[in-house]
């Protein structure tokens, strides 16, 4: 598998990170050898092997259904940079 | 998933266009709000209209560092609501997270299950009145986190976003693309909407938003292949959910007919004008990169779970219905109504239990429900109770009233309340049996009326006004069945 100019451009779109023109072959470079390393891995054969969900035998931990939680709006919005009525404030967002 | 055609195609849905007849296609993935205390993977409280963020944990907020911890209760509403559907329970499943930016999702994405949901295929019985039953595949139901909120009219250039909503449990329940018609697609999401309150895994309330529909529509030559769908977002209403479809179908229609090409796109449907249209095109909005939550091992359970929750679960809509008709012998339709929400059809019982079945249908349906929603009340705030209802036919079935006064009494009984045997004792609502009392009274219109007594021997259907003459003289009390005999025999017809 090898990333192109689009696909580097098209990521970073995707996390909203933005890409200056000239930093795209430099991340398309550094992506393409991140992505060779990892691919040694396919040399393994797995066949019939259970992917592994946990290091530790355990299995997924539940809650009671109980509010342990909350009543803490000011806390909340206390990082946003504009806030009112413990509203966060967001640039206009209309579909 | 596969796309399997289960349907035969039926005439009666078709919609003609210039170029001769199209059928729509209609698949519907619908949002449920699971019932529960808490949210699905923090102690946060799930309680409506609360105070901006003020039912916001620090992890759905996302801060850094925050772990998600599953809602027990909320996979058992899950189950349960599988069960409902009969449908097939996974004890394994898995949750991915699906990925995109919106201010309403702190965490950048979605906890959901895409791969392996935790319940795969059921079932929906449709009754579709004279058009018979029909059945609509259920592909799967997976849990899911919400999304918080965002209100955009309280600033001329910001949006203000609440999270009290963001992490709350959700059920997604996908059709499979089996209904046909705005009229199926109706159906389905009211039955839908009943089994779920049935179950109380959802409270069904369509206006606070907890179950909304996203509807697929695709048109097609009558038993072609598929068309390109098109995804309405977001509706709220069954009313809206046929308007949207109904406006949505006739739009592809056009375009195909003028020989253009269906554009598979999102689109929002407009109460305000019926119509739907295309929401801004974010042309890399569906790449949501899925991947297996880190954070969150397979969730599992055995089978004594889920035997556990099978034996407790309520009658069912389908049960109830079959049940009504053997036991009280109501007919099919009247039996849909009644079960169409459980507070109408657990009135009904208490009303119908140990009297004529048929009666109590007839009347809970027509006098009781259709005042009920003229007056824009619910069977819970009915001010004639079910114990008083049932005196009302007890009094009917001694032969105390009849069906007429009793409809008199029920009046009294709505405006006034009061026990109705005694409102029958005190106001002389009895009907007269005494067939003493009514021969007198009919001697006496005989007596009066030689000209009708010489034509109600030629044409007998003028006996109706000679008991209307004898209902007169004793304001409507005369059992109606004793003065029928009594003028029969004495007019000698």
């Amino acid at each position: 598998m090898s990333v192109d100019a689009e696909t580097v451009r098209r990521i970073g779109r995707l996390a909203r990170i933005h890409i200056d023109e000239d930093q795209v072959e430099s991340y398309r470079t550094e992506l393409n050898s991140i992505l060779g390393f990892v691919e040694q891995l396919n040399e393994v054969d797995v066949e019939g092997v259970e992917p592994m969900t946990s290091v530790m035998p355990m299995s997924l931990r539940r809650r009671e259904d109980k509010v342990t939680d909350g009543d803490q709006a000011e806390k909340i919005v206390a990082n946003a940079p504009l806030s009112e009525d413990n509203f966060f404030m967001v640039p206009k967002v209309v579909e | 998933m596969s796309l399997v055609d289960t349907r035969t195609p039926t005439p009666k849905y078709f919609i003609s266009g210039a170029t001769g007849d199209w059928e729509m296609v209609i698949g519907m993935e619908v949002h449920a709000q699971v019932t529960s205390e808490s949210k699905l993977f923090s102690g946060s409280s799930t309680e409506f209209g609360r105070p901006p963020n003020s039912n916001v944990s620090f992890v759905d907020a996302a801060m850094p560092g925050m772990l998600p911890v599953i809602n027990e209760e909320c996979v058992r509403q899950a189950v349960r609501t599988g069960l409902g559907l009969k449908a097939k329970i996974n004890k394994r499943s898995l949750f991915d997270r699906k990925n995109y930016f919106y201010p309403d999702l702190p965490q950048g994405y979605q906890i959901s299950q895409f791969k392996d949901p935790i319940v795969g295929e059921g079932v929906v019985k449709l009754d579709l009145g004279e058009d018979g039953e029909v059945e609509i595949g259920i592909e799967r139901l997976h849990l899911e986190q919400d999304a918080g909120k965002s209100i955009h009219d309280q600033h001329p250039n910001m949006s203000f976003v609440d999270l009290n909503r963001s992490g709350v449990a959700l059920m997604e329940i996908v059709s499979k693309p089996d209904l046909r018609s705005s009229a199926e697609a109706r159906a389905y999401l009211s039955k839908l909407r009943t089994i779920l309150r049935y179950l109380g895994t959802c409270d069904g309330n369509m206006e606070q938003g907890s179950m909304r529909a996203d509807i697929n529509v695709s048109v097609r030559r009558p038993g072609g292949e598929f068309g390109t769908r098109c995804e309405i977002k977001n509706v709220n209403s069954v009313r809206f959910a046929g308007q949207a479809i109904e406006y949505e179908a006739r739009r592809q229609i056009d375009i195909l007919e003028d020989g253009g090409t269906i554009d598979q796109e999102t689109r929002l449907f407009d109460p305000k004008t019926g119509e739907t249209r295309s929401m801004r095109s974010k042309e890399e909005a569906h790449d949501y990169r899925y991947f297996p939550d880190p954070d969150l091992l397979p969730l599992e359970f055995d089978d004594a779970f889920i035997a556990m929750l099978a034996q407790d679960l309520p009658e069912l809509p389908d049960e109830k219905h079959d049940r009504l008709i053997a036991e009280y012998g109501v007919t099919p339709y009247d039996a849909s109504v009644l079960v169409a929400e459980r507070t109408s059809v657990d009135y009904f019982e208490d009303v119908a239990r140990g009297r004529d079945g048929k009666l109590a249908a007839n009347w809970v349906i027509n006098e009781l429900f259709g005042r009920l929603s003229k007056e824009g009340m619910s069977v819970e705030d009915s001010p004639v109770s079910a114990a008083q209802l049932g005196s009302i036919f007890d009094l009917i079935s001694q032969g105390e009233i009849s069906g007429k006064i009793a409809k008199d009494l029920f009046e009294i009984v709505w405006t006034e309340g009061g026990d109705p045997a005694k409102l029958v004792e005190e106001r002389g609502m009895k009907q007269v049996s005494d067939t003493g009392a009514i021969e007198k009274i009919v001697d006496e219109i005989i007596a009066g009326n030689p000209d009708q007594v010489e034509k109600v021997r030629e044409k007998p259907g003028l006996l109706g006004w000679f008991v209307g003459q004898v209902m007169k003289q004793t304001q409507g009390k005369a059992n109606p069945q004793a003065v029928n005999e009594i003028l029969k025999s004495k007019l000698g017809i």
